[in-house]
């Protein structure tokens, strides 16, 4: 091996984690207010309005449509005009985080459809104001649910993250492709996959652990 | 208290006009127990949900305390929702939040604060008996305790007018009974007005002084409770109670007795005196009782006998007058005679 793996490594890592992390933290913000706008305007106790409902869920089902490849060429522009460049994590976080939105706003809008519809119109009766049913009720109904669905998000990211090195965006899997497939080195091939395999891992088990944690439904 | 004038709700499903509620106009008194009875999708819980405005009207009018409620909005129709508390059959908790947060969330959506809240939750978990379960999660209640919970928090701001949909549909008997009395107990207490809709007449029979009864969106009769359960005046009613009250005597029975067999209907004042001696009595004539119940409702007596009575044509024919006239009802089942 002529050059050095582990630098190689903790670089690419680096990089992958900074896409995944950030497009994530875009996923969660706004990728969540649209699920949960998505929800109040199909519920009769909230804001129904189905106008805004339909044009939202057509643009998220288009996002969601376009494969990821396609999505990845797609935003070159848009992340020139954001980040001043088309190449390096930086310019990838855009298409990751686009797509990790659309994939979350549906998901987050599943998991409020979730909460117990009886349990909003009791605190509706009540005389509580939406703003607070939202923050207080329906947030900590949803919570476990929604965590859930980060962490399904999560893992897709680490998998698309692997796919945006092939347009210049870094990270783990453009260190796979360049020196173990392009250059035939199947070790470096391999501990790019175990990498990869660890870091699904991680998420995943941070993810259920808190789910469950937050999760009061079961004794 | 609450007065329903000409109130209707439709739906419009499947581009077809659906009335849940027709013409519903009655008045339920302040600090009474009010039963609203009728078959599932009779219109009963819509009719409910227009009190606080969970279910707009089509048309008519809701007021509460004589103020016309029916176009409140925002912080009016809140202000209004917090002095009605709602129960619900499947106790509606939110199920991450501790019975403390629960009933806490409605005072603070009040505007209290965190000192007073914490006074307030401890107060009403003493009232409903639950103060040792304030950390527990509903998923650790039982199902008598989770609505105790639900009570607690529907009286957290000081409701004077209580909802319940179906609150006790999801209980057992024993469970049952034991929150149909915590309810008494609150109306007598606080002076709480309380309206119950249920498909259950022994809920109706046990804790309601007055009541309705709704049909496919109308309401068909109403009154006191004990009056509609001992002389029913709608066909409807009449098939709704005896769906419930099982109380009849076997067909084969009827066939193989000999003699008249009649079913006496006691009610009130007559159900205490032994009517049925002095008949045996004086007309020297025999009974024999084949099935028979005493039941209250709001605390008056209702007694049903079958009886069949055995003798001469002549003292019998006299007996059965003596007792029509002694009675509430006289039906001759099996004449033989």
């Amino acid at each position: 091996m002529d050059f050095d793996l582990k630098a190689a490594l903790f670089l690419t890592f680096g990089q992958t984690m900074q896409m995944v992390i950030s497009s994530l933290l875009a996923a969660i913000i706004i990728g969540g207010s649209i699920g949960l706008l998505l929800f109040l305007t199909s519920n009769t106790l909230f804001l129904k309005n189905r106008a805004i409902n339909q044009i939202v869920g057509v643009i998220i089902n288009i996002t969601r449509s376009i494969p990821f490849l396609i999505l990845l060429v797609l935003m070159i522009p848009v992340s020139k005009a954001i980040v001043h460049t088309s190449i390096g994590p930086n310019a990838v976080v855009i298409p990751l985080a686009v797509a990790a939105i659309a994939f979350l706003g549906r998901l987050s809008e599943a998991s409020f459809s979730d909460v117990d519809n009886g349990v909003l119109e009791a605190a509706i009766a009540s005389g509580a104001s939406k703003l607070s049913i939202v923050l207080k009720i329906l947030l900590p109904e949803a919570l476990p649910s929604l965590i859930k669905n980060i962490t399904v998000t999560a893992v897709s990211l680490i998998g698309f993250s692997a796919m945006a090195g092939t347009v210049g965006g870094g990270g783990i899997g453009d260190l796979a492709i360049r020196y173990g497939y392009q250059r035939y080195e199947p070790e470096v091939m391999f501990i790019c996959v175990i990498v990869l395999v660890l870091l699904v891992q991680i998420f995943q088990v941070i993810g259920d652990s808190s789910a469950k944690k937050l999760d009061k439904t079961s004794k | 208290m609450i007065e329903f004038k000409h109130v209707s709700v439709s739906f419009k499903q499947h581009k077809q006009i659906f009335e849940a509620v027709n013409d519903a106009h009655f008045k339920i008194e302040k600090g009474e127990i009010f039963g609203i009875a009728g078959s599932s999708g009779a219109g009963k819980s819509t009719l409910l949900r227009t009190i606080n405005l969970l279910q707009t009207v089509s048309s008519g009018e809701i007021l509460v305390d004589g103020e016309n409620v029916t176009n409140y909005r925002r912080t009016q129709l809140r202000i209004l929702r917090r002095n009605i508390g709602m129960i619900f059959q499947h106790f509606n908790l939110a199920r991450n939040l501790t019975v403390y947060q629960n009933i806490a969330f409605v005072l603070k959506a009040a505007g209290k604060s965190k000192a007073e809240t914490e006074t307030r939750v401890k107060e009403l978990l003493d009232l409903v008996n639950l103060s040792e379960k304030s950390n527990s999660y509903p998923a650790n209640l039982s199902g008598g305790e989770k609505q105790r919970v639900a009570i607690a928090r529907a009286l957290a701001n000081d409701a004077k007018i209580l909802l319940c949909d179906e609150p006790t549909s999801a209980l057992d008997l024993e469970t049952t009974s034991s929150i149909l009395s915590l309810l008494k107990d609150l109306n007598k207490k606080f002076g709480i007005t309380i309206v119950i809709i249920t498909h259950e007449l022994d809920v109706i029979k046990s804790i309601c002084t007055r009541c309705a009864v709704m049909n496919k969106g109308s309401v068909v009769e109403i009154g006191d409770v004990y009056d509609i359960f001992t002389k029913p005046r709608e066909d409807f009613t009449r098939q709704l109670l005896s769906h419930t009250s099982h109380f009849n005597l076997p067909e084969q029975i009827i066939d193989k007795m000999q003699g008249p067999i009649i079913r006496l209907t006691f009610k009130g004042d007559n159900a205490n005196n032994p009517i049925l001696y002095y008949a045996a009595n004086t007309f020297q004539i025999g009974f024999n009782i084949l099935l028979g119940k005493v039941e209250y409702i709001n605390d008056l007596p209702l007694g049903i006998l079958y009886v069949q009575l055995i003798g001469e044509t002549e003292p019998l024919k006299l007996a059965i007058e003596f007792l029509a006239a002694n009675t509430a009802d006289l039906e001759v089942i099996n004449h033989g005679l």
